[in-house]
């Protein structure tokens, strides 16, 4: 056991620091302040320009394929180097990235690959997601957006259909769209993959009003819409491996959030107990983020296990899931407790106040961790049948094609 | 960064486990019980002869001078088979207690005799009820005065490390001036004594403030316990619920069974990762500890917890019989739970070391 980097992976880091050291600073966004999201979108772009143009773009991406090859360690250290500043990142940038380029640089064509790929790192081309759709979330083959081949022998798909929750789908220049195109088959065999303009006509985007009162998120309206069969990526009958390509680089990326029981400990000191003392002499409010605090650090101790795994070429599989099956619950009940130790005042604080309209909205946004990326269930689901060995659920629509489902 | 037990700590492992597996199967545990055995002697004679005993116990004292992972790797595999041993008590504790405190005489009085397991030794330091450890036992002209309960192990061992307020004393216990008296111990394969201290000879050790460092050295050893009997919890749950047939489908087919074990394997996982830790800072790190230390106890307290009490619940019925084999871990976990201090001790201790550090 050794937290020391290799002579290699110092030399790397070194590198690396050397590089943020020059280019990040001018990069940096104000802290605590929120951008307008074309404003954001700007400066996500920018810092990838920056990124590639320094050749750290696509670090983990083969080099044949205009990445820089590197091994996952290598990738861990040029983020922990990057997370020293504060950078415009995020899912307007990593969808592309992390999302779209594996699947096309697995299932496209080298024509798609030429295309896509370069323009991708260079933060001149990003994407959003289109997968999930009214009746179709954890059950994602159940979709039925549809698209039939143009009867004009152009060989066009023609496509209708909705998907929801498209993070940044209103700014982004293309989408990866997973569709029906034949219902004659049981469900997971009648997909096929597509990338899509989004400048295409008969697509419409309009923002979900959220429980936030935030609308980061989009639902995405395709009516008729004509996608030349030069952008389906893979097969006909292909879209589900593509879908899976995808899902895995969804999540290998994820990652934590700050410590929040640190937080609740700092605000507990702050908040009179009626006794004379404060909540952090509270016995109980005691245990509660003790608890949470064993936990994380047991996640974060965890996560660098897996790390050394994927370092030395092994694939964690589904024991990564394990990281956010236990990280989204304990940041929602922590985050219900720092609401609780506030008492009322949780509901309506004063103007002035900045800190607890932050825990409201972080309370309600830790909702959207225990479903987004993979739901509880689901990942319960996978650890005990990928981890554990357990048989998979019954399944009424197995073997059933997908028109003849209810 | 290397976040793994090294190849030889894993081979280390793996020998213990191979003989344990081997020389302890549950029958042998129920015939311990049913025999009213003090300890699994035979098998303690064999681990020392090769060496488990002594192997974090430096070279010159005639142990292996390896570090507190490579015990902690043989701690999971007792506790993968719930052993019946005074490990804990005499290798873990004890003979961690004089490496740290005693002066150059008492280490190479005692350590030798500890390493080749030719003598056992206890660690007296609770005294009743409460989370508090030993406070009332006093130290005076050379003998100790006053009443420890319980204390592990006390029946096959003849030496005894005494908590004495903040320091420890060594105090042999075949002499007049100590009673020890049998107590019913809800683990049965760990026995528990009282030990009453009349004026029995002992003398104190050198070494001062050492009682916090070597909890939490001891309690990292104690989450690697928890883990290994948490994943027999779990491989024995997980073996049940797939041969049982229920409805007409296997037991292990049922969702409310596999979202129960997937959160036991997500436990025992995390309270896994902060154990590796816990062992790395025991050696190379005594800022980190405090606070490793903590974060290890209470997520293997957790881990098991849940482990032991959902293995059970799993197998409905039988698991509630003796034949079965639930009960050892059941029993077990409930003993990890509170030695060394419970949970609200290591909770406090978590909280203090992680506000000192922010």
């Amino acid at each position: 056991m050794d937290f020391n980097d290799t002579p290699q992976e110092a030399a790397f880091r070194a590198e690396a620091r050397a590089w943020l050291s020059a280019h990040a600073p001018a990069h940096e966004l104000p802290r605590g302040a929120t951008l307008p999201d074309a404003e954001e979108a700007d400066r996500c772009r920018a810092w990838q320009r920056e990124l590639n143009a320094g050749g750290w773009a696509g670090l983990t991406f083969p080099k044949a394929l205009g990445g820089r090859g590197l091994t996952g360690i290598e990738a861990v250290i040029f983020a922990e180097e990057e997370a020293r500043y504060h950078l415009p990142k995020g899912p307007f940038i990593s969808i592309g990235t992390n999302m779209a380029l594996p699947v096309i640089a697995k299932h496209g064509t080298d024509e798609q690959r030429a295309r896509f790929i370069a323009p991708t790192l260079a933060g001149d081309l990003t994407w959003c997601q289109l997968f999930s759709e009214p009746s179709a979330g954890s059950d994602l083959g159940a979709l039925r957006t549809k698209a039939v081949q143009a009867e004009d022998g152009s060989g066009d798909w023609i496509v209708n259909g909705q998907k929801v929750w498209s993070s940044w789908a209103h700014l982004t220049d293309w989408g990866i769209l997973v569709v029906r195109t034949d219902p004659s088959v049981p469900k997971h065999k009648g997909l096929s993959f597509f990338v899509l303009d989004m400048k295409t006509p008969g697509v419409e985007t309009r923002p979900i009003r959220q429980i936030s009162g935030m609308s980061e998120f989009n639902e995405t309206f395709l009516t008729d819409v004509r996608i030349p069969d030069a952008n389906r990526i893979g097969a006909v009958g292909e879209g589900w491996a593509c879908s899976m390509t995808v899902l895995m680089g969804e999540r290998l990326g994820a990652s934590g959030h700050g410590s929040v029981s640190t937080r609740l400990l700092k605000a507990a000191a702050t908040i009179p107990d009626g006794q004379g003392g404060t909540l952090a002499d509270d016995r109980a409010i005691r245990q509660q983020i003790a608890e949470a605090l064993a936990d994380e650090r047991g996640q974060a101790h965890f996560q660098a296990r897996l790390r050394t795994m994927v370092s030395k070429g092994e694939n964690p599989g589904a024991l990564a899931s394990m990281v956010k099956l236990a990280s989204a619950s304990r940041n929602q009940q922590m985050l219900g407790l720092g609401m609780e130790m506030l008492g009322l005042n949780a509901i309506a604080a004063l103007p002035g106040d900045a800190a607890t309209p932050d825990l409201q909205y972080d309370y309600i946004y830790s909702t959207v961790m225990r479903i987004a990326g993979g739901a509880d269930e689901v990942l319960r689901n996978q650890i005990a049948e990928r981890v554990l060995g357990m048989p998979g659920d019954m399944r009424m629509d197995k073997d059933v094609p997908f028109e003849a489902l209810r | 960064m290397d976040f793994d037990l090294s190849d030889e700590q894993k081979m280390l492992g793996e020998q213990a486990r191979g003989l344990l597996a081997e020389r302890t199967p549950f029958d042998h545990l129920r015939g311990l019980i049913d025999g009213g055995a003090e300890w699994d002697e035979p098998l303690w004679r064999e681990l020392a002869s090769m060496g488990f005993l002594g192997a974090a116990i430096p070279e010159e004292f005639g142990g292996l001078g390896m570090g507190a992972l490579e015990l902690a790797v043989i701690q999971q595999e007792l506790g993968r088979v719930n052993a019946c041993l005074p490990f804990f008590s005499s290798i873990v504790l004890a003979a961690d207690a004089i490496r740290l405190a005693g002066s150059d005489a008492q280490k190479a009085q005692w350590l030798p005799k500890l390493a080749s397991g030719e003598l056992v030794a206890c660690f007296a330091s609770a005294e009743g009820a409460g989370p508090v450890m030993g406070q009332g036992v006093r130290f005076e002209n050379g003998t100790i005065l006053g009443t420890k309960h319980p204390v592990s192990d006390a029946g096959v061992a003849s030496l005894a490390v005494v908590q004495v307020g903040d320091r420890l004393a060594l105090g042999p216990l075949d002499q007049a001036g100590v009673t020890r008296t049998k107590l019913a111990s809800f683990d049965q394969l760990r026995p528990h004594y009282r030990l009453d201290f009349d004026g029995a000879t002992a003398e104190l050790m050198p070494g001062l403030g050492i009682i916090p460092m070597l909890l939490d050295r001891a309690a990292v050893q104690a989450a690697f316990e928890a883990v290994g009997a948490s994943e027999a919890c779990l491989a024995m749950g997980l073996a049940y619920v797939k041969e049982r047939q229920m409805f007409g489908r296997p037991l292990s087919s049922y969702q409310a069974i596999k979202h129960k074990l997937a959160d036991v394997a997500t436990s025992i996982e995390i309270a896994k990762s902060n154990a590796y830790f816990g062992g790395w800072a025991a050696d190379a790190s005594a800022d980190e500890l405090p606070a490793a230390a903590a974060a290890a106890r209470l997520s293997a307290i957790k881990a098991f917890e849940m482990a032991a009490r959902e293995n059970l619940q799993v197998h409905g019925g039988i698991g509630y019989t003796f034949e079965a084999n639930c009960h050892f871990y059941y029993r077990r976990e409930r003993l990890l739970a509170v030695h060394l201090g419970n949970r609200g001790v290591w909770a406090d201790r978590l909280i203090e070391a992680t506000a000192k550090a922010a």
